[in-house]
């Protein structure tokens, strides 16, 4: 009589254990972690707003240039010019009287592109050869390794510049040339885990089942290790933005567009004739994305591996 | 050790060789089209030619088959790759297309400028910001600590140029107290020196700091505690010792930069250095120059990886001598 109580007692008390720990994944429990970091929702918040604020600021360069019109932060209303803060324009307006604020939040959308297109240059490069090298050791290993010991001895910023000016000035070439030259690192990173997993059991079942080499790196493998991309993705946006204000100050950057770089390089000039609106725009909007993503981005580390801590991204 | 050493310095042979096969790929194949944009659209197809000629850029790429066939068989290697690997092989990079000066002479005039601006930056922001992350270690877990961190992640999210820009209208233009541009004394080195240092605290801070507090988590840390040894003793005899090994990687491998000029730094404050010899050399598409300058770093920078591999082998027994 009392045992099948009992029974049900007990399966009733396995039940929810057993389901909380298939529930519980490592992304569930990062997810938790950085909920409970004030600093870190407060980055994420920031980082949506922008994102937002990108997308809108796609949607008007579409608009316009479907359209086939002047879009309005490129209309110059020569009469207006170094206009002080207004209603009309909130931070003032430029040299050849467009405005400074709509020129801003243009540059936030080349930001947010130059930051995807970089990190879709680099990931796959940095994936596919971390994988195949540490997956298969021996001469694909010293192939690979050969290579990105070739690219990372090439200086950073010289090497930007030089293939900047050979494929050409623009957002492509900076693109490419920051793309090409910021894969090695988690190039590195991967090729060391994939060098860790290879040997571990579950490969090895895999291996035996007949799976083929393909399909055990990436989808045996890679999921194990992509916690590690989205971290080097958040890490490299911030000095994605901050090497491509370099750029463009040094005229290899984005032509023709309002970026951020663009505006703090104009307004070296004007700073002397003590006009200031677009460098303070540019450098406060420019300010709180990088920080934003500096600081999630070590939220996001600390939340999805802990013992990744030493290898601190550096930024230009 | 020796063998170590002989094998890991062996290995700069096939890094430099990949260094000039990237310069090569880069300058000689996908911008073949080199004289075009350095003369302009409106250049005749002679002067393209001769420009070509002289910056090795006729011929084939890699090995010149035909000739091998008809002539002698060395022929094979009247390429363009092979023409310039003999260029690299002799330090004999040509002449600026600008000025028409020879590199190799421009580079040298760059170096001593270049490096009176670096090493100091250099050097004054290794000892502030191994101070300042001293300080962090010392004081971690209190509000020392987490001023340190805040200011150190605002400080590395200012733009570059900013720093710059706004320190030379402030210090400078508004307050009369440095020179604005030039390079004549002493006193025009200041204020740039200043603003190197102050925008690398940043990074480096973040960075030695992580390190510092890496060891500080370690056991023999713990073991050094539990026996009695007092905070500075722990600080400065044991962890500061092992966080070295970190550190000095980050070092050896940011002097080849010291070369290559701190490009934003020197056409701002109007340094003849290196960097800005690069700046000039992009602004009027000087292909040559960048050409030299960029393998000429790379170099730099396996030798310093070399060093840096042998160095790491003699202080810490633990790295394997693979």
């Amino acid at each position: 009589m009392t045992a099948p109580v009992l029974d049900h007692v007990a399966t009733a008390a396995a039940m929810p254990a057993r389901d909380t720990e298939m529930a519980v994944s490592l992304w569930r429990t990062a997810w938790r972690q950085i909920r409970r970091r004030r600093l870190a929702m407060t980055c994420l918040g920031i980082i949506v707003f922008y994102a937002v604020v990108a997308v809108y600021a796609e949607s008007v360069y579409w608009y316009y240039r479907l359209r086939q019109e002047t879009p309005p932060y490129k209309v110059v209303h020569f009469e207006d010019r170094f206009a002080k803060p207004t209603l009309q324009h909130p931070l003032g307006t430029d040299s050849l009287g467009r405005d400074v604020l709509r020129q801003v939040i243009q540059g936030t959308r080349i930001a947010f592109e130059v930051g995807i297109y970089t990190s879709l240059i680099a990931i796959p490069i940095a994936v596919i050869f971390g994988a195949l090298a540490g997956f298969f050791g021996r001469w694909v290993d010293d192939l690979i390794t050969w290579v990105y010991t070739v690219f990372d001895s090439v200086p950073y910023l010289l090497f930007i510049l030089a293939i900047a000016m050979v494929v050409g000035k623009g957002l492509f070439g900076v693109c490419l040339g920051i793309g090409l030259t910021t894969w090695v690192g988690l190039c590195r990173l991967i090729r060391g885990e994939y060098l860790k997993h290879r040997d571990r059991q579950y490969v090895l079942a895999a291996k035996s089942l007949g799976v083929g080499n393909l399909s055990i790196i990436f989808r045996h493998i890679l999921p194990n290790v992509v916690h590690l991309v989205i971290i080097s993705f958040s890490l490299r946006f911030p000095s994605a933005i901050l090497t491509e204000v370099i750029l463009s100050y040094l005229g290899v950057g984005v032509q023709g567009e309002p970026s951020w770089g663009i505006m703090i390089s104009d307004a070296k000039i004007r700073l002397w004739q003590g006009y200031w609106y677009e460098l303070g725009g540019a450098t406060v909007a420019m300010f709180f994305i990088v920080l934003a993503f500096n600081l999630f981005g070590d939220a996001l580390r600390d939340a999805l591996d802990p013992k990744l801590r030493t290898a601190e991204a550096k930024t230009a | 050790m020796l063998a170590y050493i002989i094998r890991r310095t062996l290995y700069v042979i096939p890094v430099v060789i990949g260094v000039a096969l990237v310069t090569f790929i880069l300058f000689n194949v996908v911008g073949w089209d080199a004289a075009t944009q350095m003369l302009g659209r409106h250049a005749s197809k002679e002067e393209i030619a001769a420009l070509r000629q002289q910056l090795g850029l006729t011929g084939p790429k890699f090995f010149n088959f035909t000739a091998a066939l008809q002539g002698p068989w060395w022929r094979l290697f009247d390429s363009q790759w092979f023409h310039y690997m003999k260029q690299l092989a002799t330090l004999d990079f040509g002449r600026s297309f600008a000025s028409n000066q020879k590199i190799s002479t421009l580079m040298l005039n760059g170096i001593v400028p270049s490096l009176v601006l670096a090493v100091p930056i250099f050097l004054i922001t290794l000892v502030v910001s191994i101070t300042i992350a001293m300080l962090a270690a010392y004081y971690r877990d209190t509000w020392i600590d987490r001023s340190i961190v805040v200011a150190s992640v605002i400080g590395l999210s200012v733009s570059y140029l900013v720093y710059i820009m706004v320190a030379q209208q402030v210090l400078a233009y508004q307050s009369g107290w440095f020179p604005i541009w030039g390079f004549e004394s002493a006193k025009y080195l200041i204020l740039p020196v200043l603003v190197g240092v102050v925008s690398g605290l940043g990074s480096e801070v973040r960075f030695f700091r992580t390190v510092m507090l890496d060891e500080m988590y370690q056991d023999y840390v713990r073991t050094a505690f539990a026996k009695g040894c007092t905070q500075n003793t722990v600080l400065f005899k044991h962890v500061l010792k092992n966080a070295m090994i970190p550190v000095l990687t980050s070092v050896v491998l940011t002097i080849p930069f010291l070369y290559t000029g701190n490009l934003l730094l020197e056409t701002f404050f109007g340094i003849p250095g290196l960097g800005y010899l690069n700046v000039e050399a992009v602004n009027s598409t000087d292909y040559p120059v960048i050409k030299a300058t960029v393998f000429v770093g790379s170099v730099l920078y396996v030798i310093a990886t070399v060093i840096t591999d042998i160095c790491y082998a003699m202080v810490d027994p633990r790295i394997k001598l693979r």
